[in-house]
């Protein structure tokens, strides 16, 4: 699937739900399902500054694909990361560039967030942003 | 007589505001107070009959801003006990009148002195006096906090000396409630004469404030946290101690007479006030306190009193749950935390309730963090939080926590 297609699989998903209280009750269920990131990338190095809670994000490139890992001491910032990873992981960093994140948009999410975790969430992506440019530019040196 | 919460609840317009479709229930009184429809009225009144700059101009509205502006003065002079009206200096607030005192400081302070804080200092009462003994080379040294929230007493007497030059600490815990012994402690300062500032933020809304009583040098506070409005509060100085310190702010009222070669200052309380005075929260913090003084200020802590035993006791009975501060003197916070959940995850699922809470390290992340946390959930109450509102807090921290564990 392209990263729009399984954007658009996401922003469906979140539209079951009339209620707030469900939608972060499934964010939390995603989060509690994020597979654990490897304990050597739980570093300082990897922290996303910004956020209210900690975040570590770490990415790895596998044949050409970048593959993101993540955690967070925060459940719902958990399930926020792990939406973002679902979307943006398995893509090139040319993908992960050009993606149109305006999903969070129509899930309502940056809205509904308070502007501490809207901070937050600008700072994984741009996180996420960083990742594909170094591995770019990494690429088009070989 | 029983506490008018319902009657009094709505003289408070916000009260009736819906947050993600639920009544809101305010528990972040420690942060900011909401504002009484008296309060509200007065900056109006002010901004529509009364406006005009204080001390200058013989016109009417001058005369009629000034006497005012000098009528609060007045009044919250009494409200506090002060000797001399003039004791009371118009600031921006706490953190304002505590910069005000540490830059003024900075002639009383020598190479090896001693600036005395306690651990439990939000940053405001911390930094400014961190940076002094940085600029002067003296050392910050800090009375340490037990387990239960409360200050170490017999370590805090070994520490006065004649080396400490001030001793500044806050009255309440804006994290753990603890009201400090001010009394006890101003008095055994006062055997090595040194002054103490005391950070009245937490206490001005909940608890008699009698600087005379006290008999502390100084004493901070702000108007938003008495249900008054943002951007005003005091400080209180002993007239000796104002008299003593150097004006640190330049320009407008604080002169006297200027020409190019001197300036010579003008007397109490003009000499801190530089520039044009904030006057309409000014008057909107007089009529604050004087809405505190009609309903009395021990009928409001008792009736918080009462906000904070039924909500400790309904939160002991959360499996799970451990409150941080446990000292036998409290006002109407508490801090919390709840094993395996992060405080911003519950501080999210509340706010999607319509309950507003504060989450993280409250501006004191020394003590935070000293007590091996990363964060704590805190509710504080408010003179019109209610018994259901506790219970519904409670219900709904339930809820929240059966969703994240």
């Amino acid at each position: 699937m392209t990263i729009k297609e399984k954007a658009q699989a996401v922003v469906e998903e979140f539209w079951m739900f009339d209620d707030w209280m469900d939608k972060y009750a499934y964010l939390i269920e995603l989060g509690k399902d994020l597979p654990v990131i490897d304990s050597q990338f739980k570093t300082n190095n990897h922290l996303i500054s910004g956020c209210q809670s900690r975040v570590w994000l770490h990415a790895e490139e596998q044949e050409g694909q970048i593959v993101f890992t993540a955690d967070s001491d925060a459940v719902i910032t958990k399930g926020i990361v792990s939406l973002l990873i679902r979307i943006l992981s398995n893509h090139t960093p040319k993908e992960i560039l050009e993606a149109d994140f305006s999903f969070l948009e129509s899930i309502g999410l940056q809205e509904h967030l308070s502007p501490t975790r809207a901070n937050g969430l600008a700072s994984m992506i741009k996180q996420i942003q960083l990742y594909a440019r170094a591995f770019q530019l990494k690429s088009n040196q070989l | 007589m029983a506490f008018p919460v319902n009657q009094l609840r709505n003289d408070f317009p916000i009260l009736s505001t819906q947050v993600h479709g639920k009544p809101l229930v305010y528990f972040d009184n420690g942060a900011t107070t909401q504002k009484p429809r008296q309060v509200i009225d007065r900056l109006v009144q002010y901004y529509e009959t009364e406006n005009s700059n204080v001390h200058r101009g013989a016109h009417h509205l001058s005369n009629l801003a000034t006497v005012s502006f000098e009528g609060a003065r007045n009044f919250i002079a009494q409200y506090i006990n002060a000797q001399r009206t003039e004791e009371v200096i118009f600031t921006r607030g706490t953190t304002d009148s505590i910069n005000l005192v540490a830059s003024s400081f900075h002639s009383f302070i020598q190479k090896g002195d001693e600036v005395l804080i306690t651990a439990m200092e939000h940053h405001s009462n911390l930094v400014p006096w961190q940076q002094l003994c940085k600029n002067k080379e003296a050392h910050l040294c800090v009375i340490q906090v037990l387990e239960d929230g409360m200050l170490d007493m017999p370590v805090a007497r070994k520490m006065l000396s004649p080396k400490v030059k001030i001793l500044a600490f806050t009255h309440i815990s804006n994290v753990l409630g603890t009201i400090n012994p001010v009394k006890e402690l101003v008095a055994e300062a006062h055997r090595y004469n040194i002054p103490v500032l005391i950070d009245g933020a937490q206490a001005i809304a909940h608890v008699q404030v009698d600087v005379q009583e006290l008999d502390c040098e100084f004493y901070a506070f702000s108007a938003h946290k008495a249900y008054g409005p943002m951007g005003t509060g005091v400080l209180y100085g002993k007239s000796e101690w104002l008299n003593k310190l150097p004006p640190c702010q330049f320009g407008g009222e604080m002169i006297d007479q200027v020409s190019f070669d001197k300036t010579v200052f003008n007397k109490l309380p003009y000499k801190f006030e530089a520039g044009t005075p904030n006057v309409a929260d000014v008057l909107g913090m007089e009529t604050a306190l004087r809405y505190l003084d009609t309903l009395g200020i021990k009928n409001i802590q008792q009736y918080e009193d009462g906000l904070l035993e039924h909500a400790t006791s309904s939160l002991l009975k959360i499996p799970g749950i451990k409150i941080i501060g446990r000292a036998k003197q409290k006002t109407a916070v508490i801090s919390f935390i709840v094993e395996g959940i992060h405080p911003y995850d519950l501080g999210t699922l509340l706010d999607q309730m319509g309950i507003a809470v504060r989450t993280g390290n409250h501006c004191a992340q020394p003590l935070v963090e000293s007590l091996g946390l990363n964060g704590t959930i805190r509710v504080s109450f408010g003179l019109y939080n209610t018994l259901s509102e506790v219970d519904y807090f409670i219900d709904s921290l339930k809820r929240a926590i059966n969703m994240l564990l």
